[in-house]
């Protein structure tokens, strides 16, 4: 079974944004990473890079397959996690733990059209 | 269209396997996951169910002559028990598929075709047999058929089914009498490494799946990894490395191919092909990162496209992200810089050969 972390806000393409202050660090949900496999390589965009909501900013691979990674919410891209470049895998071991981008919101009220923990556990299955 | 099954169908669902479609099949994708797989047959044994794969008889007084007018390779004065790989060709040299051909008595061939295939293949031998004295048999939904796999695979095989085989040299196969059925014993693959496939009925290979998955002595392996296998050690894939527009001096594969014997369907095109130099080949590409050059990814040089990627993975066996290409013929030259178009971005790498891994064949 899947976790869901209360707290989180989620979108329908199984990304998750963790809210501190005016940023957001968005990965890829439990869930995500299950059904994926084994992650071997997450191609992340770079510093600076904008985005808006539902953009793709990245992918997430499996040995077969691309997942496209979308932006559940607007907004610049202040971090990433580096880690992954060489531990792909981080996403498997703990896919809420190990963020992919931190960003700065720049619409913080798309937050609201996202869903809460119950709302997103309901979708997985 | 809906999907057909083989006879080993219900056993991958009650295995929890991730089915997909494959040629025309609901075949396993992955049973555990792809990477534990490989690695098991890389390191120990895995089974495949290959059943899907396609089976067609050639028998008559004009057997031999006929697969040697549709087959590159030479079958001519080989004894029986031996196998061959080659492939049919169009006129024009590209392949209509690649195959295996056992030579199971004077004038008496068992053709091993790709499962997606299958009605092609045997429409277009029904075709080309006018002409020639022979009786050709798709026997597709008669057999299935196990691959197994790996350093230990001989071992499980004596051990667990007391099958005999250390004596089946590689590329050589034996029809047996098992428990009243009729059993061709190959030492053949599609991984790269030692291994054996076991054609039966139905019955038979449900029966010795059965016996070989409850020893626990081998893992059940998918077409995810299957795919992995073949890749690490340059084999080709018809689809991707081959195709009705690919010819196998393109795809590096002239060892397979007797220009020198007598007339083959696609002959003339591949003599004339290698007489004017070759225009583009597929080659071997090793990424400097570890971004995953995919199928028809774009290969870039000098700001140009100059072919696309036919397979490509982070390797599981090196972790190096490695692909077979299509290219132009200037760019294929052996360690120089070229680069794949992976998500918008150009990833450098250089050209290498594409073997990615050593084969460890038992000959």
């Amino acid at each position: 079974m899947a976790k869901v972390i209360e707290g989180l806000y989620y979108c329908e393409s199984h990304e998750y944004v963790k809210v501190e202050g005016e940023f957001g660090y968005i990965g890829i949900t439990d869930y995500a990473q299950e059904q994926l496999g084994n992650v071997v390589y997450v191609d992340m965009p770079e510093v600076d890079d904008e985005f808006s909501a539902e953009d793709v900013f990245g992918a997430v691979e499996s040995v077969k397959a691309a997942s496209d990674l979308c932006m559940p919410v607007s907004g610049v891209v202040v971090e990433i996690n580096e880690a992954l470049e060489d531990e792909p895998e981080l996403v498997n071991q703990d896919a809420f733990g190990n963020w992919i981008i931190k960003v700065k919101l720049t619409n913080p009220a798309e937050l609201d059209s996202l869903m809460g923990a119950e709302a997103y556990q309901s979708i997985c299955k | 269209m809906e999907s057909k099954v083989t006879c080993l169908h219900d056993r991958h669902v009650a295995l929890g396997a991730q089915m997909v479609p494959f040629g025309g099949f609901d075949m396993p994708l992955q049973y555990s996951n792809i990477i534990e797989e490989h690695n098991a047959v890389r390191n120990a044994c895995g089974i495949f169910d290959v059943s899907h794969m396609g089976e067609v008889l050639v028998t008559g007084a004009d057997a031999e002559k006929f697969v040697q007018y549709i087959f590159t390779n030479d079958v001519s004065n080989a004894p029986v028990g031996k196998i061959f790989y080659g492939m049919m060709l169009h006129p024009t040299g590209g392949c209509v598929d690649d195959l295996l051909v056992y030579k199971m008595g004077e004038n008496r061939f068992f053709l091993v075709i790709n499962a997606a295939n299958i009605d092609k293949d045997y429409a277009w031998i029904v075709e080309q047999a006018k002409s020639f004295n022979v009786v050709t048999e798709n026997q597709s939904d008669i057999y299935g058929q196990v691959a197994i796999q790996g350093p230990a695979a001989q071992d499980v095989i004596e051990e667990v089914l007391g099958i005999p085989c250390k004596d089946v040299v590689f590329y050589e196969f034996e029809e047996r009498n098992i428990d009243g059925e009729n059993v061709i014993v190959s030492r053949t693959g599609y991984t790269g490494e030692d291994g054996f496939e076991i054609y039966g009925s139905h019955k038979y290979i449900i029966s010795i799946w059965d016996k070989l998955i409850a020893s626990k002595k081998v893992l059940p392996c998918g077409l995810g990894c299957r795919d992995t296998l073949r890749f690490e050690v340059g084999l080709p894939l018809y689809g991707d490395e081959l195709t009705d527009e690919i010819t196998p001096l393109e795809a590096g594969l002239g060892m397979f191919v007797k220009l020198e014997k007598e007339d083959f369907i696609g002959k003339e095109a591949l003599t004339k092909q290698k007489a004017d130099g070759l225009k583009r080949k597929i080659i071997g590409i090793e990424l400097s990162g570890r971004a995953i050059p995919r199928h028809g990814y774009e290969v870039v040089k000098d700001d140009q496209v100059v072919g696309t990627v036919t397979t490509g993975y982070n390797s599981i066996s090196t972790g190096k992200s490695v692909c077979m290409a299509l290219v132009n013929i200037e760019a294929a030259q052996m360690g120089e810089p070229i680069s794949v178009r992976i998500h918008r971005k150009l990833h450098e790498g250089v050209v290498v050969a594409k073997r990615f891994y050593k084969k460890s064949y038992k000959k």
